[in-house]
């Protein structure tokens, strides 16, 4: 391997291994907050890419008929919830969220032009289409079951993957798709070429990395899912609602899951399954650190990056199982350094 | 005192983990403005009661605050919106986290229905413990006992509550930090928080109490103004020992 071959293998490293680390750092988040495994991640990436390719081939995405159905189901049983307890005065609220505004955005995807409007005017379609169907998921699949132990709550997130999966191939079909760069174009290095699109990878993925930074550092709200993940008594006691923190937490994880799809989607095709494998590498980053610390999982999610990356060049056909096995080790050495703890409660 | 609007009062309250009563058909009446006592042994169902009152734990019979009836649906969540705080014993803090993030937290619920006032209740609050002013950066796990009971007391006292529960607010501590503590309890009367103090250390919560109930194996087995349980000779031999008079 010559020095341009590994410029250019770590380039593609680093570029894998930011989006690693923004689905790692979900990952982190959902399971401290929830203690859910949240392996839907994948879908989000795979859901947010194939959404914005939909609405730039002109087509009204068929995840906008999930958001529907899901906040029917919501509204239903919030609403049946909220009457049989007396309290109609959470109602309007239940209604508004959960089925007005999906309605709103059904309206406005019809009557807008969809393949004229700007990229960014898309971006933030595709994202207002994918990033709900988090907190309804939440909602429908998590919440009755919030106080589950840990491998209840893993296998309702294997079924909830499965049905994703399912319902990506019915809605976007087998092929893959691409969307256009965010800015077309190379920067010439001298000894490597950048793809405009991979700045903005980087870029974007440190921009959003700083952002949850100062959410959780800074915000009230950021606090309040720390203290949810710290002590759950101790949050609730000071009326910091599980079922807000879980929401929260899940929008989030839904958020960076779908941006991360469009931001890779100009440089890698993606298929209705190809999250999976996606956000399977950002939990490898995940269990480096421990699924507890931030910025260990963000490091470790990297090395993954790295890893695969290079890897490739060397033994192309095993690329996967190098990088999956590197999760052996880290589990001993986790296991030899840290102390068993029960689980809580 | 006797004339004053009822704040909170339950009436024939059980409780039960499975097929064990731990409470049973307990009833007591807290005043506004008043400190009002449970004393009895361990294991005697103290703590249930808080986490009943709290909605931490689902129970039969009639809770009412102001008048209003609190069903097992009310959530913990939506009691502390109605003004109800508890500082359990455990504490409960958020340990990896600054003492002044503690304390913001604690006006989370206020700040949520549009009460951003938390800076004046934090300065309110540094006023009644300056030792948490000293400690406002530091992280909630490294402080002593006597302050992690400040800090869940201030925390609490963020969401400025009408109802301040305590459980075992003396648990652990040195007879110096208890007499602080019990100090600052009396204070909180003048500023119109009623408080319901959990006690095993009788002597201290009657002298601060208004009222007291002795609760034991799950059932009230007296109650009076506190300065007459404290000359009942039953309460003085199993509670206060011999020269109860203190």
């Amino acid at each position: 391997m010559d020095f341009q071959i590994a410029l250019l293998l770590g380039q593609d490293g680093l570029t894998n291994g930011a989006i690693y680390a923004l689905l790692a750092l979900a990952l982190v988040l959902v399971f401290a907050v929830t203690r859910v495994i949240f392996i839907p991640q994948g879908e989000f990436v795979a859901y947010g890419a194939l959404t914005l390719a939909a609405l730039q081939a002109g087509k009204v995405p068929a995840t906008l008929w999930l958001v529907l159905a899901l906040g029917a189901a919501v509204t239903a049983i919030d609403s049946a919830q909220a009457l049989r307890h007396g309290a109609t005065r959470r109602l309007p609220r239940i209604i508004a969220v959960n089925l007005v505004a999906p309605l709103l955005l059904w309206l406005l995807l019809t009557s807008v032009d969809l393949v004229g409007l700007p990229l960014i005017g898309q971006i933030a379609l595709a994202l207002a289409i994918v990033v709900p169907l988090g907190p309804m998921l939440y909602r429908l699949a998590y919440q009755p079951i919030a106080e589950a132990s840990v491998l209840m709550l893993l296998i309702v997130s294997v079924a909830v993957h499965v049905v994703l999966i399912g319902l990506g191939l019915l809605f976007f079909g087998a092929e893959g798709t691409r969307t256009p760069a965010f800015t077309e174009g190379t920067l010439d290095l001298g000894a490597t070429t950048l793809q405009y699109q991979t700045l903005w990878i980087l870029a974007s993925s440190a921009v959003l990395i700083v952002a949850l930074y100062a959410f959780f550092g800074r915000t009230i709200y950021g606090k309040a899912l720390r203290a949810t993940a710290l002590n759950r008594t101790g949050a609730r006691l000071m009326g910091i609602s599980t079922t807000m923190a879980g929401k929260l937490s899940f929008t989030l994880a839904a958020l960076i899951g779908a941006f991360s799809g469009i931001l890779i989607s100009p440089v890698t095709t993606l298929y209705y399954d190809s999250g999976f494998l996606i956000g399977l590498k950002g939990f490898v980053g995940a269990i480096i650190g421990g699924l507890v610390s931030y910025p260990v999982a963000a490091a470790g999610a990297l090395l993954v990056g790295f890893l695969e990356s290079y890897s490739s060049f060397y033994a192309s056909a095993y690329k996967e199982v190098i990088v999956f096995t590197l999760i052996i080790p880290v589990l001993l050495w986790r296991s030899l350094t840290s102390h068993h703890s029960e689980e809580e409660e | 005192m006797s004339d004053k609007p009822i704040l909170l009062e339950a009436k024939d309250l059980c409780v039960s983990y499975g097929k064990v009563e731990a409470l049973h058909k307990v009833s007591l009446r807290i005043r506004e403005g008043e400190i009002v006592t449970v004393i009895g042994p361990n294991g005697a169902g103290k703590t249930t009661l808080l986490s009943c009152l709290m909605g931490l734990l689902p129970g039969k019979g009639d809770v009412s605050y102001v008048g209003q009836a609190l069903g097992n649906d009310f959530e913990v969540e939506e009691r502390v919106g109605l003004g109800l705080t508890l500082v359990p014993e455990k504490r409960e803090l958020f340990a990896d986290m600054s003492v002044e993030d503690n304390l913001l937290l604690g006006a989370f619920d206020r700040y949520r229905r549009g009460q951003k006032d938390y800076a004046k209740t934090m300065e309110e609050v540094y006023g009644i413990f300056p030792r948490l002013k000293e400690r406002a950066a530091q992280m909630a796990g490294t402080l002593s006992g006597g302050e992690r009971q400040m800090l869940a007391m201030g925390r609490a006292l963020m969401a400025k509550p009408k109802l301040l529960m305590l459980d075992e607010p003396s648990l652990g501590l040195a007879p110096l930090i208890i007499r602080e503590i019990f100090r600052t309890v009396a204070r909180l009367r003048e500023m119109g928080v009623s408080v319901l103090l959990v006690e095993q250390n009788a002597r201290a919560a009657l002298q601060v109490a208004d009222y007291g109930y002795v609760l034991e194996t799950g059932e009230v087995s007296l109650e009076g103004p506190s300065k007459e349980l404290a000359n009942d000779p039953r309460v003085i031999e199993a509670y206060l020992g011999l020269g109860g008079k203190h």
